[in-house]
């Protein structure tokens, strides 16, 4: 559904993304996992057209977006989200949510119909008629979520939907993303949150310092050397076997 | 407020605005009236542009300008109908704004950088309309022809010499009609897809993009439609007055005057400028009726006394009038019609 190949994306010297590839098949959740500044952001924002990359190509379904306009984007089914939340303050969440459902329905009755339907789905119907710019951070992750979701996407782009969220938030929030893949959307989401990834994902990219370096399943790469050393700093992995192997 | 109570409203409001006139037997009133009437549609022009679109505009004499230029010259130079000449006006001024506003959004220009460019076409317009005598008649501006005959008022579009209802209410009612168009537009798109594209890249045009909106194309249209609206007022200007000349056409006095009453009605709302009209001009009459009088009818004491009512509203009331209106309204129900 998602072929990305060859990616390169720098900021004045700074290298952001090099040479990343990956690809997202129908029907799966997929994550992109990574240490702060890693460049996972950055690769969403090349994904989705907010960001023009130096080389390399993005094709979804079988179509050449690469350095496409992000409403163009949209409009061919693939939706981002921002881990900084975006929401339209001086909207209610029905309005927010209705800005979404315009992508696909013209009529304005319709598309606010719509957007309570939509709600429902992310467990905001209690709120529809809120003022966006009042929701605590939960909500926003969640209005966020729920706008993509009402331009009717067939790939969700999720950018730290769990981040700022407690255990139990976070809790809710899982069977939410899963309901949205049974219903038939592809995931592709960044997390920080490893209890998310494990549980949600099928499959897992990592990426450090701009460079894809482990891939798999989750429970496979979460073992692999090269990821823990990643996280937790050089020479963890050979402490971390050491101290298994002391333990045996 | 609901919907049912906020129609009611506009009726009894619009329906006042319809028969107040006729039992005002001054033309000083009437004249009153219209200006006001005119400054609502003015700060509509506007408004679509900014308070719906987030785009703050510090030139729309640019807009007006052109519509009363080509309106005058067409029938000046070319002996045009006024009412063929209308079209062109308000297209001419539509174009204007398509222009500018390709400038401006295709490079991404926004907030002060967008207002500057706004300023900076209304004064090179204002420049130019001075400088080139051969099209424009330079700094003495344009005057149209005074028509005499009652028979030709209608195809004239100048009431002055008409019979007695024409000549006395002709440009009160064609403010009137052009308000009820412009404002029934803003309603309409305030309710359409459109109108709730504009809001969202408003509030945050990144997000809007994300989700499908093309902010480009829903920003030309916001200025072409506003464009338009304020090109309508040059054409009544040029009507009701049979002249224009470059600082009235493009100088800044337009370009404020067509802020002023939204921010004080309410931005990004049908009723703002309207409200904002009427307590502008209601309160500039009594200032000169009383402050002004007491002076020396020393003019410029309603101006001081506008730019301290725009520092209370803004400071204040940052929803505007429109705002302190439904507050009130919602002490009045007890919040059960909020
Ligand atoms: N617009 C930008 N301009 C300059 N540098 C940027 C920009 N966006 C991101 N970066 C830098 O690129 C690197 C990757 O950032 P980002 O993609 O946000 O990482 P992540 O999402 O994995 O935490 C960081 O070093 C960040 O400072
Ligand atoms: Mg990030």
């Amino acid at each position: 559904m998602l072929e990305v190949c060859g990616i390169n994306k720098t900021f004045g010297g700074l290298k952001a993304v090099t040479d990343a590839n990956l690809s997202v098949s129908e029907g799966k959740i997929v994550s992109l996992i990574g240490p702060n500044g890693a460049g996972k952001t950055t690769l969403f924002a090349v994904i989705s057209g907010f960001l023009k990359s130096d080389s390399g190509s993005v094709i979804f379904n079988g179509t050449d977006i690469t350095g496409k306009p992000p409403h163009w984007i949209c409009q061919q089914g693939l939706v981002r989200t921002f881990q900084v939340v975006q929401p339209f303050a001086s909207l209610t969440v029905r309005e927010n949510i209705a800005v979404g459902a315009h992508t696909r329905i013209a009529g304005r009755k319709q598309a606010l119909a719509r957007a309570a339907d939509v709600a429902k789905l992310v467990d905001m119907d209690g709120m529809l008629e809120q003022s966006a710019g009042d929701l605590t951070i939960a909500g926003r992750k969640r209005l966020e979520l729920a706008r993509a979701l009402a331009t009717e996407p067939k790939l969700l782009l999720l950018d730290e939907v769990m981040a700022g969220l407690n255990a139990t938030e976070i809790h809710e929030l899982l069977p939410v993303i899963r309901g949205i893949r049974d219903s038939g959307v592809t995931i592709f989401l960044i997390e920080h949150v490893m209890q998310a990834v494990m549980s949600l994902s099928d499959y897992t990219y990592v990426l450090n310092q701009g460079v894809m370096i482990a891939e798999g399943e989750p429970k496979n790469v979460t073992r692999s050397p090269e990821v823990i050393e990643a996280y937790l700093g050089h020479g963890a992995a050979a402490r971390i076997a050491k101290m298994a192997g002391g333990n045996a | 407020m609901n919907e049912r109570t906020r129609l009611f409203g506009w009726i009894l409001l619009l329906v006042t605005l319809a028969v107040v006139p006729l039992f005002l037997h001054s033309a000083r009133w009437i004249d009153f009236l219209e200006m006001t009437l005119f400054v609502a549609v003015l700060g509509q022009g506007w408004n679509i542009l900014a308070g719906y679109g987030g785009q703050y505009s510090f030139g729309h004499a640019l807009f007006f300008g052109t519509g009363a230029y080509i309106q005058a010259l067409l029938q000046v130079k070319f002996g045009l109908s006024p009412w063929v000449a209308m079209w062109f006006a308000v297209s001419g001024g539509a174009l204007v704004g398509a222009f500018v506003g390709y400038l401006s959004f295709r490079y991404g220009l926004r907030g002060s950088y967008f207002a500057l460019i706004t300023l900076a076409f209304a004064e090179a317009f204002l420049v130019l309309s001075r400088s080139l005598k051969s099209i424009t008649e330079g700094g003495q501006g344009v005057q149209l022809p005074l028509n005499q005959d009652p028979e030709q008022a209608i195809a004239t579009f100048q009431f002055n010499f008409a019979g007695p209802f024409l000549s006395e209410y002709g440009f009160y009612y064609t403010i009137f009609i052009i308000l009820l168009l412009a404002y029934g537009l803003t309603a309409w798109m305030e309710r359409s897809r459109f109108g709730a594209q504009l809001v969202a890249v408003r509030e945050n045009e990144d997000a809007a993009k994300a989700l499908g909106i093309n902010a480009f194309k829903v920003k030309m249209g916001a200025i072409c439609l506003s464009a338009g609206i304020t090109a309508t007022c040059g054409v009544y200007y040029v009507q009701k007055f049979l002249f224009i000349e470059p600082g009235i056409a493009f100088g800044p006095g337009k370009s404020v005057e067509a802020l002023f009453a939204p921010i004080i009605g309410g931005l990004g709302t049908v009723l703002g400028p309207l409200l904002g009209s009427l307590f502008i001009h209601g309160v500039g009459e009594m200032t000169k009726a009383t402050i002004g009088q007491a002076l020396g009818g020393r003019p410029g004491v309603d101006l001081i006394l506008f730019g301290i009512i725009l520092i209370l509203v803004l400071a204040f009331l940052p929803r505007g009038l429109v705002g302190l209106l439904e507050a009130i309204w919602k002490r009045l129900t007890g919040g059960r019609n909020a």
